[in-house]
């Protein structure tokens, strides 16, 4: 049960930065209806963290309470909800991948991304429709629609700058050399990710097939191996996440309980 | 039996008027989340399930239909089921006309068939034009894309299909 809530874990901080990540974007898109489109983004992955911490605090408050205190943390208040483990959790608790964390830079960066992130997540939610248990599964269901249209968004993108003018296919091509250290640690499977219906390689091949296609659209190139990020999943992560928890958490730590 | 299902009717009659805050023309029965209502005396359980996972309505749709519900006499427990995902499938033909008479282009082609991801043309809700042009995947919420008529001109949302 241990290896499922922290799965879970991994699953809820992943959308829970990402849709952090795509929020500072409000109020700042290049155009006006691009401003709308990634904060909707963002709502939706906010929603998607919801769903996979609500089901977390569910499994974690079943367990006796030794269990539930390293599973969350020294400093949570149990029972465990959606609010106290996202709210509540410090630094290295947090198990989610490092590409979510890092900053947005420019919008070819932040296109480019989630273009690679949800190209990962349409492949890893897709096998999780075949869990065992049935709830991951219905959020699995339900995010995998949501995830199709960021990747249609996405994808438009880097196609649009990579096939652009000059200037933008520079900055996309940045974008990928700033990236690409951290896509390395989408396939490698955590310790915790034991159900048996994930398949790390599989996801691995279909995603390199499809960024290898869209790239080639675009006139973009996947540069030569290189060294690989990771750690985010054990809860070592980028200087960046603190930041991000400073920011997120601050009003909760600083006034507890407090509500809309 | 028979006073029980004339019962449930009543309380989908109720559940017709209670309207999604997004898109005013729409009743949640018409939008397709309510998947069942169980009644137990004047107890009811309504089992609804989200459009969007992030969409900020559904904690007032669900708010709603517990005030209409307990307005009407009844104690009401809201259940959320996430399967089978909400699709567009489930608008009812009579919501799909109300979309478009509030201005609203209404989703085009069948949830399984993904060819709604490409660009579809989508006809111009006011002047029916074919004529138009996407601007954003995303518009004044996420479920809906926004779109431009070329022929009149005037910018409009389409109710994206899910």
């Amino acid at each position: 049960m241990k290896n499922e809530i922290d799965f879970l874990l991994h699953l809820a901080d992943n959308a829970l930065i990402i849709g952090h990540r795509n929020s500072e974007w409000c109020g700042h898109g290049p155009i006006l209806e691009q401003d709308i489109a990634i904060t909707n983004i963002a709502l939706d992955y906010i929603g998607q963290a919801r769903n996979f911490y609500q089901h977390a605090a569910e499994l974690i408050n079943q367990q006796p309470t030794n269990i539930s205190v390293t599973l969350t943390g020294n400093d949570m208040v149990l029972p465990a909800t959606e609010d106290s483990l996202a709210y509540l959790r410090d630094v290295r608790e947090f198990k989610n991948l490092l590409i979510t964390e890092i900053p947005n830079g420019d919008w070819a960066q932040t296109t480019l991304r989630l273009f690679l992130l949800s190209t990962f997540q349409l492949q890893l939610f897709t096998q999780l429709l075949q869990h065992s248990d049935t709830q991951v599964a219905a959020i699995a269901e339900k995010s995998i629609k949501e995830v199709s249209y960021h990747l249609k968004w996405s994808q438009d993108w880097v196609l649009r700058l990579g096939d652009g003018t000059e200037e933008s296919k520079q900055r996309m091509q940045t974008a990928i050399e700033n990236i690409w250290a951290y896509t390395g640690e989408l396939f490698i499977q955590p310790e915790f990710a034991t159900a048996a219906c994930l398949n790390y390689s599989a996801i691995q091949t279909a995603w390199n097939q499809k960024v290898s296609a869209v790239f080639e659209e675009a006139g973009l190139s996947i540069p030569p191996k290189t060294f690989v990020q990771k750690g985010g999943a054990n809860g070592m992560h980028t200087e960046h996440l603190g930041y991000i928890l400073a920011e997120m958490q601050y009003l909760q730590r600083a006034y507890p309980n407090s509500e809309w | 039996m028979v006073n029980n299902s004339i019962a449930t009717n009543a309380i989908w009659k109720i559940l017709e008027t209670v309207k999604d805050p997004e898109v005013p023309v729409l009743s949640v029965v018409d939008l397709g989340v309510i998947r069942a209502v169980a009644l137990e005396e004047q107890r009811v359980t309504v089992t609804i399930t989200p459009t969007y996972t992030g969409c900020p309505a559904m904690d007032m749709i669900s708010m709603h239909i517990k005030m209409a519900l307990n307005a009407a006499g009844y104690q009401t427990t809201i259940q959320t089921v996430l399967s089978p995902a909400w699709t567009t499938d489930w608008m009812t033909e009579n919501g799909k006309q109300q979309l478009k008479a509030y201005g609203i282009a209404p989703p085009m082609g069948k949830s399984f068939d993904q060819a709604y991801l490409d660009n579809l043309i989508v006809p111009c809700p006011q002047c029916n034009s074919t004529h138009t042009v996407l601007v954003s995947q995303f518009g004044s919420t996420a479920c809906k894309a926004l779109y431009k008529c070329e022929e009149c001109k005037e910018p409009f949302d389409y109710f994206k299909c899910h």
